[in-house]
């Protein structure tokens, strides 16, 4: 088996005539924190979903343990293993923090460790336990980041997609979720983040990649990524303007 | 005195029958967002399909509603899997003006199977007064409508509250794209909600048949009741299907009461563009959709 959890090969996503991403290519090492790096409108989003089955790529192809799962439905995506925290957070806001997590563990494979998953999360993030019975959309951004990432853990997934980690957090909040996140990863869970905090992404990730107008332009380990050549990527200067 | 206390009884057992009748269009509504024109017409098939089945097995009630049920549900699957969901996705009005068609079909099928005659369920308890006192008089039927109502409505609430599958049936109405990377099937979900909706207009259609005449061309006097029903009680609201129901029901008899009988109808409606302006949303209204 390879020592990559997932690959990303090629792809191509198109809404109509646009083309969001074009020939994106990406591998995340089992076990590892790779992070997705680029502005607003990169195409990082439908990068993700294109690889959690939300948009179908126009060419190219996704593997998930060597096993191809392009265009598959997400409910099938989830069930191989992949729990995504989606931009904005996008809970439940009608259901309490406790029905939010139970609807991360809504496959069979997950509802059957539930109470093992629940003390988990609680665990990492006992202000959940707090807020338990509570409705979600009374939560503070910080607090609604958490319960997305804590309902992806209740899935029990080989590896958990982050998109748009820090968006409307304060500085103070994102260093403590990107804290449980090395600490999740540490159990064994492999990450790929998305964020517009460049700094941050490159300190806690092992490996990234920067993306610019739809395509890969750069990636490497991150502790070696030129940090101002990827803010100018990031920014769409220089050479990448 | 004796005439009101009847027509506050009356109103509110009948209450009970429109509850039932609007259940399955706010469930619908409020899980999809689809506003199920059919509904009141789907609702008159049942009625007709379950006296097909009490002529066959001589009035057994239970049984004739369970195959009713049965029949209706896999319609309900049908209807939803290959027509509503095919076009759900591209806005309100493609769904609409598909259940508006199945409507049409539905209406001119009875008519031509069954002819415009008038049509009943018979049933033991049909004709019978359950209380009869000087003060107020209770028919079987009408106190058979009120429990079979709240039992339906409370078990359904608990079945949306409580279970793993009312948890992502709601889940699936409340934010689809959060839903579906749970690894919730949001569509077979709709289908889900559309058998549930069709195994409570079997109920409607069965008590409705057992209370009043029916024909081919009932369903959208149905239809408008319980578009009143939910409009009272919030679009979506399970336990506001019985207030508004209940509501209807009571400002419908009293109407009749204070008014004459010519002001039945109307004086229901009265009242729910009173409750509308007062609270636009209805009384009990949760639906929210992203």
């Amino acid at each position: 088996m390879s020592e990559y959890i997932l690959r990303a090969e090629n792809l191509s996503v198109s809404y109509g005539d646009f083309r969001a991403v074009t020939n994106a290519s990406l591998k995340v090492k089992e076990g590892s924190i790779t992070a997705l790096i680029g502005a607003n409108g990169a195409g990082k989003s439908t990068l993700l979903s294109a690889i959690m089955g939300e948009h179908k790529p126009t060419e190219g192809h996704v593997f998930f343990e060597d096993r191809e799962v392009t265009g598959l439905k997400p409910s099938v995506i989830v069930r191989n293993g992949i729990a995504m925290a989606p931009e904005g957070s996008c809970i439940f806001d009608e259901m309490t923090v406790r029905e939010n997590l139970l609807m991360g563990c809504y496959q069979k494979r997950a509802a059957a460790k539930k109470n093992e998953l629940f003390e988990k999360v609680y665990s990492l993030f006992p202000i959940l336990k707090e807020k338990e019975k509570q409705l979600s959309s009374f939560l503070s951004g910080g607090q609604r980041q958490m319960l997305a990432i804590a309902r992806a853990i209740m899935a029990d997934p080989k590896m958990i997609i982050c998109d748009e980690l820090s968006l409307g957090l304060a500085p103070v909040v994102i260093g403590e979720i990107y804290e449980k996140l090395t600490e999740i990863n540490k159990e064994g869970v492999t990450f790929l983040i998305v964020d517009q905090d460049v700094g941050r992404s490159l300190e806690y990730s092992d490996y990234s990649y920067v993306m610019v107008k739809g395509g890969m332009v750069m990636e490497g380990p991150s502790c070696d990524l030129p940090i101002e050549e990827v803010k100018d990527a990031y920014f769409g200067i220089n050479k990448y303007a | 005195m004796e005439l009101l206390i009847q027509s506050i009884v009356t109103g509110i057992l009948l209450g009970g029958l429109y509850a039932i009748v609007g259940l399955g269009l706010s469930l619908v509504f409020g899980i999809m967002g689809l506003t199920n024109i059919a509904h009141g017409n789907l609702m008159i098939m049942c009625s007709f399909i379950v006296m097909v089945f009490g002529t066959v097995f001589n009035g057994n009630i239970i049984l004739m509603l369970v195959l009713a049920i049965a029949c209706m549900v896999v319609f309900g699957f049908l209807f939803q899997n290959f027509l509503v969901n095919k076009v759900i996705d591209k806005g309100p009005n493609p769904a609409l003006l598909v259940t508006f068609g199945v409507s049409i079909v539905i209406q001119n099928a009875l008519q031509l199977i069954f002819g415009a005659d008038a049509r009943s369920i018979k049933s033991a308890f049909a004709t019978v007064n359950v209380v009869s006192s000087d003060y107020v008089s209770i028919s079987g039927a009408y106190l058979a409508n009120f429990v079979v109502a709240v039992v339906v409505i409370v078990l359904l609430s608990l079945f949306i509250k409580r279970t793993r599958m009312g948890r992502a049936i709601r889940a699936s109405a409340n934010n689809v794209r959060a839903a579906e990377l749970m690894g919730v099937n949001t569509k077979l979900m709709y289908s889900v909600t559309m058998c549930i909706a069709m195994a409570t207009a079997c109920i409607a259609g069965l008590l409705v048949g057992n209370t009043f005449v029916f024909y081919p061309y009932s369903g959208p006097q149905y239809l408008i009741i319980a578009f009143g029903v939910v409009v009272i009680g919030g679009m979506g609201s399970i336990p506001g299907t019985l207030l508004g129901g209940i509501i209807l029901g009571l400002a419908q008899l009293l109407g009749s009461y204070f008014f004459g009988t010519g002001y039945q109808i109307f004086s229901g409606y009265i009242v729910m563009l009173i409750l509308l302006t007062v609270c636009p949303a209805g009384l009990l209204s949760n639906a929210k959709r992203k």
